[in-house]
């Protein structure tokens, strides 16, 4: 009888084969999915060297524009995670709702001759009104469909935030239209300078630097202000905050504003950028900028700009580096299936992100 | 007049009856120990009084003005602050920042700075730790941090929970002498302590609390030779 009987080694192996699940086996294939199409499609599309150097320079500086596009939306995301534990996923439509207000001021700056007169004026204007739009917008948001939930642990705030979504988009095409708008396209920003015999077109570095200014700016803001710290304060511990004399509403709506200007910003650049406005323009970048935020590390500063730069660099290079080469046809209409991919790939491989923190170690 | 005065205070949780009718005074250069079992109702009482919990009847007044019900963080302006049980000290900001955070409702910038000069004075350890993130102190730094922040809000009275918890012996030692500072510094406490013995040695008065209530209150020396104090709680 005892011959029949595996080993005790054998045993072991059987018990280590059983825990491996169907679902071990489909991530392992993922894995290797993705191992392969970014190894084999880069050496594929460097052997095909289909791309000049000059391409690949454009595709890269193309990604850092609309990662600190990304980067600026997605600071937004991050902080009010931060401080409320909560995805604003009306954030992106709050950015549309800025620049199509800021639309109207800059088509009658352009018309009239002032936005090509008077470039710092008029951007400075322009801006200010996003964020003053988005700021506002982003409190009343936050006033109605964040504030009666807050001490309610259940999914009504999240499905609040998806339903303010569809109201501040719905609401701009009742009230504009659902036409496609052309943003004004500045003459100062027409035409290109050449840098180490690459060209750069002028809005490369007009919203690269715009984007840096803005997140340094708040950079300070978070870190070297009062307010700043007590806003770190209450996303660490918001009942000792509460304790210190912290007013816990006072820094979220403070909160929601610095989340605010940024989007302002960032929407203007948006809109720069592809010269185009209508009610769905915040869809697309609002769930990229969210992806951008998970993939720095939900709740993190500095994750979420690192995230934004990263996934617009990748969704602008990977195209033509990892699709191109696996034999994919006109691979730039998979930009947005790159980017999603990543998303999902970061919440199953590495759910607390790039910079490592928060939704795994969160606190209860 | 008492600094702090609690008169009568009845909280409940949900349907369960917490605290049936405490009441309990602070004077002016003393500290106060409110000791008893797990549950007693100690932590609730502080809760209560520092507005982080609903009062269903009773009211505490301070210098002789009734509180009613005001916020928390207001309570702070008045001058009543707590000192969290497990310290609560903001982990990722610097030692700097913790004791900036604890001054955030004042707006007078040089008594900020006498003040932050004052408790570093009290607590030099954190002197030399200033820049550093509070999360890699060490439990009784923690702990000497959360008392220096709660003093920078210029408390009228500190509230105390439970100081030495998790704490080794020699620390627990350290952090009691920092709480008679305090008080010798002008500024009363009522402290919560599980460790009866040793809250009963630096206190000057204290309350025994069983099943939400003060089943008894004496000075120190009284309570420390009391039969049933002693079989209870003092081993």
């Amino acid at each position: 009888m005892a011959a029949a009987l595996p080993s005790e080694g054998m045993a072991a192996r059987i018990e280590a084969l059983r825990r491996i699940t169907f679902v071990d086996v489909v991530l392992w294939g993922m894995r290797i999915l993705i191992v392969f199409v970014v190894v084999g499609g880069t050496i594929g599309t460097l052997i095909q060297g289909r791309y000049t150097g000059e391409q690949w320079f454009d595709n890269f500086m193309f990604g850092l524009m609309i990662g600190g596009v990304y980067a600026l939306i997605a600071l937004g995301y991050t902080m009010v995670y931060g401080i409320l534990r909560l995805i604003n996923f009306a954030h992106g439509d709050v950015m549309m709702c800025g620049a199509f207000t800021s639309y109207f001021l800059a088509n009658g700056l352009y018309r009239s001759g002032y936005l090509d007169a008077h470039p710092v004026i008029s951007m400075i204007l322009i801006m200010g009104l996003a964020m003053i739009t988005c700021s506002v917008i982003a409190l009343v948001v936050e006033r109605i469909c964040y504030r009666p939930f807050r001490h309610i642990r259940t999914l009504a705030p999240l499905i609040c935030a998806i339903g303010a979504s569809f109201f501040l988009q719905h609401s701009f095409r009742g009230m504009y239209g659902s036409s496609v708008r052309a943003y004004p396209d500045p003459v100062w920003l027409e035409g290109e300078f050449e840098i180490f015999g690459f060209g750069i077109p002028y809005t490369q570095p007009f919203v690269i630097l715009i984007a840096l200014a803005a997140m340094g700016a708040l950079y300070l803001v978070v870190n070297k202000t009062k307010m700043g710290t007590a806003m770190r304060a209450v996303s660490e511990d918001r009942d000792a905050a509460a304790m210190m004399g912290i007013d816990v509403n006072k820094i979220i709506v403070f909160t929601f504003i610095l989340g605010g200007c940024m989007a302002g910003i960032g929407g203007v650049l948006f809109c720069m950028v592809y010269n185009q406005i209508y009610y769905f323009t915040g869809f697309l970048p609002g769930i990229k900028a969210f992806s951008a935020a998970v993939l720095g590390g939900i709740g993190n500063v500095p994750g979420a700009m690192l995230g934004g730069f990263f996934l617009g660099v990748v969704e602008s290079v990977g195209p033509a580096l990892f699709l191109d080469g696996v034999g994919i046809r006109a691979p730039y209409q998979l930009r947005d299936l790159i980017a999603f991919t990543m998303l999902v790939m970061v919440l199953i491989f590495r759910p607390q992100g790039i910079l490592g923190e928060r939704l795994a170690t969160q606190r209860a | 007049m008492a600094v702090l005065d609690v008169q009568n205070l009845h909280v409940f949780y949900g349907q369960i009856h917490a605290l049936h009718g405490v009441s309990l005074s602070v004077d002016k250069d003393e500290i106060v120990t409110l000791i008893g079992a797990n549950g007693a109702g100690k932590t609730t009482t502080l809760g209560a009084i520092s507005g982080v919990l609903p009062v269903a009847e009773g009211e505490v007044s301070l210098d002789g003005q009734p509180l009613g019900k005001i916020m928390p963080h207001d309570l702070v302006k008045m001058g009543i602050v707590q000192v969290p049980e497990g310290r609560r000290i903001f982990g990722r900001l610097t030692v700097e920042e913790n004791l900036g955070m604890g001054a955030f409702v004042r707006k007078d910038k040089d008594g900020i700075v006498e003040s932050r000069e004052r408790v570093l004075e009290m607590f030099p350890v954190l002197k030399e730790r200033m820049g550093q993130v509070a999360g890699t102190l060490s439990g009784g730094e923690q702990q000497m941090l959360a008392m220096a922040r709660g003093l920078m809000s210029r408390p009228r009275v500190l509230l105390l929970d439970e100081p030495s918890m998790g704490l080794a012996p020699m620390l627990v030692e350290q952090v009691f002498g920092a709480v008679q500072q305090v008080r010798d510094q002008g500024v009363p406490v009522l402290l919560v302590e599980q460790n009866a013995f040793m809250a009963l040695q630096i206190a000057d008065r204290g309350y025994v609390m069983e099943t939400g209530e003060i089943s008894l209150q004496g000075s120190n020396r009284e309570l420390l030779e009391n039969e049933d104090v002693k079989r209870a709680y003092l081993g």
